[in-house]
C-alpha cells in the first residue's frame, strides 16, 4: 500500500516554500512603495530648493522678515504672506474644530439612528465641492453677505478691540479664514466620528457604571480617550488649510500687507504662487517663488513635527488618566 | 506637422481664431498654443521648447542676450485698457494721467475729491471711499497700464514702476480681467483697470482719458488705431505705445507679439511658420476687429510682413 504521507508533507512543503516566496515579494514591493513616497517627498524639496538657490543668495534670511515684495525693483520679501497663511489657517481652525467636533459628537452619541446615515451624506457632500466653485460662491454670495450684514455688526459689537476696526471691503483675511474652515470642516468631521466610533462600548459602560451623566460619559469616556485621534484629525484639516488656494485667493483680498485688522485684506503663501507664477519673467522673481514654496512645504513640516511632538505628552496623559 | 507656441494670455482668442481660420487654409500643418502667460511665453522660446512664443511685452535685453539665437518680435495686434468704475448712475466719467496715476497711489481716498470734480465739473460725485482694485496675477492688461502710469507720473515711475505684476501702493487684488470686474461690480466706489475688449463685452462703463493733445478720448478700435498712426517705431519692433502723439489717440493703447528665432532650425518648420506669418500679417489682421482688437495701421503692418519674410529657414 501506499503511504499517503510523505507525498502530501512533501506537496504541503511546495505550498509552504512558494507562498514563501510569494511573501517576500510582497514584502519588498510594499517596502519600495513607502520608499517611493519618501523618495517623492525628498525630491519635490530638492527641487524647491535648488530653484531658492537664487533667492538663498540675493536675500538670505531677509526674506522671511522683509515685508517688501516689488518685482519691479526685484526686492522680495515673505513675511506678509507668512502672515496671512498662518492668520487665515488659525482662524480657520478655531472656526471649523469646535464646529466639527461637536458635530461628530452628535453624530455619534446623541443623533437618533436614522439621521446619522443622512447627516454624513451631507457632510460628504461638503467635502466634494471644488475648490474653485466655494470660491464663486464666496465671491458671490459669502463675501457681500459679510461686507453688508456680518462685518459691520462685529465691528459694532467688537470694534473696541484693534481686530475688527477699519475699513470693510468684504474681502478680507476673515472672509479667507471662513471659507478655508468651510473646506477643512468634511474632513475633521469624517475622521473624528470615525475616531469617536472606535472608541470601545466599554469605556462608556464603565463611565456609566459609575453614575456619570450623558455629557460626562462623552467628556470622560469618549473624548478623553480619543484625544489623541483627534487632534491627528485637527492636524490634517490644519494640513488642507495651510494649503488651500483657489476659493482663499478669490476672497482673500490679495494685498501684501500685515494689518492689525481681521476686516483688512491679506495675501497666502500659496496663493501668491498661483497668481504670480506664469508671469514671473525675471529669474530673481522666479527664484522667490519657488522660496515661497519652500517656505510654505516648511511651515506644513513644522506643524507637523509639532503635532507629532504634542501628540506624545497628549498620549502620556491619556494613559494617566486611564 | 504641428506647431508649438505659447504665451501670453491677451490675444488668446483672436490668435484660437486665426489657427483655425488657417486649417482650412493649410490643412497640412497645426497650431497648438498654450496661453501661459507672457513671462511663460518668454521663457520657452529662450529654451528653445516652442516654435514660437507670444508676449503683451517686448523681451528686455537682458532675456535676449540669453537666447542661442536672434530673437525677432513680430507685432500682431494691439488692444486698450480701459478705467472702469461702480458709481451709482454710471455717470461718464472724464480722467487724466497725473489724477489716474494719483488713485491708484491712493493719494485719492474719496469720490468728490476736489481733483475728480476739477475734471467733471457737470457730474455729482458722492462722497463714497474710492477703493482701487488691481490686478494680483501678473498680465499684459498691468503691464500696459502700468507702463502708461510711468510715462504720465514721473513719481510712479520711480516709486512703483512697470511691470506685468508691481507692489501696488494701494487696493485689492483680484485675479484675472474677470475678477477685477467681479470685485468692481460687487463694490460701489471701486475702481480698477480691464482690457476694452473685456469691458466692451461685459457692459461696463469706463472713462474718457485725456491724452497727450489734450483731448478726451473714449477707448475704441479706432483711437487705439489713431495712437499707433503717429508712433515712430523701431526697427527691432520693441516699442510701447502709450501716450503717444494723436488728436484722436486713445492714450492707454498696447500691442502683443509674436517671438520668432530669425534663423529657424527646422527648414520645414520654418518655411510653414513664415507662409503663416504672412497669411496673419495679411487676411488674420482683417477679422481683429471683430473679436475688439485693433488691427495694425498699414505702414506697420508692411514693416511687420517685411520682418516675418526676414526670416531664414
Amino acid at each position: 500500500m501506499r503511504v499517503a504521507a510523505p507525498s502530501g508533507t512533501s506537496s504541503q512543503l511546495q505550498v509552504r516554500s512558494r507562498s514563501a516566496w510569494g511573501d517576500q515579494l510582497f514584502k519588498w514591493l510594499t517596502l519600495l512603495m513607502a520608499l517611493l513616497v519618501f523618495v517623492l517627498i525628498i525630491l519635490i524639496g530638492y527641487e524647491l530648493a535648488n530653484g531658492s538657490r537664487l533667492g538663498f543668495a540675493k536675500f538670505g534670511w531677509r526674506f522671511l522678515t522683509s515685508s517688501n515684495w516689488d518685482p519691479v525693483n526685484e526686492q522680495f520679501g515673505a513675511l506678509p504672506f507668512i502672515f496671512g497663511t498662518l492668520v487665515s489657517s488659525g482662524i480657520a481652525l478655531v472656526i471649523a474644530v469646535p464646529l466639527a467636533i461637536a458635530t461628530a459628537i452628535y453624530l455619534t452619541e446623541i443623533a437618533p439612528q436614522w439621521l446619522r446615515q443622512t447627516l454624513t451624506l451631507f457632510i460628504e457632500l461638503l467635502s466634494a465641492v471644488p475648490s474653485v466653485i466655494l470660491g464663486l460662491w464666496g465671491i458671490f454670495v459669502m463675501v457681500p453677505w459679510l461686507r453688508e450684514h456680518l462685518f459691520p455688526s462685529l465691528g459694532d459689537v467688537l470694534g473696541f478691540t484693534p481686530l475688527f476696526r477699519g475699513p470693510i471691503y468684504g474681502v478680507s483675511l476673515l472672509a479667507g479664514g471662513m471659507i478655508i474652515a468651510l473646506m477643512i470642516l468634511p474632513i475633521i468631521t469624517s475622521i473624528s466620528r470615525e475616531i469617536l466610533r472606535s472608541v470601545p462600548g466599554s469605556q462608556r459602560e464603565a463611565a456609566y457604571a459609575l453614575g456619570a451623566t450623558r455629557w460626562e460619559v462623552t467628556r470622560i469616556a469618549v473624548l478623553a480617550y480619543a484625544k489623541r485621534g483627534l487632534f491627528g484629525a485637527v492636524i490634517l484639516g490644519l494640513g488642507r488649510a495651510l494649503g488651500e488656494t483657489m476659493a482663499v485667493t478669490m476672497v482673500i483680498g490679495n494685498r501684501p500687507e500685515i494689518a492689525a485688522s481681521l476686516f483688512a485684506p491679506g495675501y497666502t503663501l500659496a496663493s501668491v504662487i498661483a497668481n504670480e507664477f506664469t508671469e514671473a519673467t525675471t529669474d530673481i522673481y522666479l527664484s522667490a517663488l519657488f522660496e515661497i514654496g519652500l517656505v510654505l512645504l516648511g511651515v506644513t513640516l513644522v506643524f507637523n513635527a509639532l503635532a507629532q511632538l504634542l501628540l506624545k505628552t497628549f498620549s502620556g496623559s491619556a494613559l494617566k488618566q486611564v | 506637422m504641428l506647431i508649438n507656441g505659447a504665451g501670453a494670455t491677451f490675444p488668446l482668442p483672436i490668435y484660437s481664431k486665426w489657427f483655425h481660420e488657417y486649417s482650412a487654409v493649410d490643412p497640412s500643418v497645426q497650431f497648438n498654443y498654450q496661453p501661459i502667460g507672457s513671462g511663460g511665453g518668454q521663457k520657452q522660446i529662450i529654451a528653445q521648447t516652442v516654435d514660437f512664443g507670444a508676449t503683451d511685452g517686448p523681451m528686455s535685453d537682458e532675456n535676449l542676450s540669453k537666447a542661442p539665437g536672434r530673437i525677432l518680435h513680430i507685432p500682431t495686434v494691439a488692444g486698450a485698457v480701459v478705467i472702469t468704475y461702480n458709481l451709482p448712475g454710471n455717470p461718464k466719467l472724464k480722467l487724466d494721467g497725473p489724477t489716474i496715476s494719483d488713485i491708484f497711489m491712493g493719494k485719492i481716498t474719496k469720490w468728490n475729491d476736489k481733483r475728480l470734480i476739477a475734471l467733471n465739473p457737470g457730474t455729482k460725485l458722492p462722497s463714497m471711499d474710492l477703493v482701487v482694485v488691481h490686478r494680483s496675477d501678473g498680465s499684459g492688461t498691468s503691464y500696459i497700464f502700468t507702463d502708461y502710469l510711468s510715462s504720465v507720473s514721473p513719481e510712479w515711475e520711480k516709486r512703483v514702476g512697470r511691470n506685468t505684476s508691481v507692489k501696488w501702493p494701494s487696493g485689492l487684488g483680484a485675479k484675472g480681467n474677470e475678477g477685477v470686474t467681479g470685485q468692481i461690480k460687487q463694490l460701489p466706489g471701486t475702481i480698477g483697470y480691464v482690457e476694452l475688449a473685456y469691458a466692451r463685452q461685459n457692459r461696463l462703463p469706463f472713462a474718457d482719458i485725456r491724452n497727450s493733445s489734450g483731448n478726451f478720448v473714449t477707448a475704441s478700435i479706432d483711437s487705439v488705431i489713431e495712437s499707433l498712426a503717429g508712433a515712430k517705431i523701431p526697427d527691432d519692433f520693441r516699442f510701447s505705445m502709450v501716450n503717444l502723439a494723436g488728436e484722436k489717440a486713445y492714450p492707454i493703447s498696447g500691442a502683443t507679439w509674436l517671438l520668432v528665432y530669425e534663423q529657424q532650425k527646422d527648414a520645414t518648420k520654418g518655411k510653414k511658420l513664415v507662409e503663416f506669418l504672412n497669411w496673419a500679417l495679411t487676411k488674420g489682421e482683417v477679422m481683429a476687429a471683430a473679436l475688439d482688437y485693433a488691427p495694425l495701421p498699414e505702414g506697420l503692418r508692411k514693416r511687420a510682413l517685411d520682418k516675418a519674410n526676414s526670416i531664414k529657414f
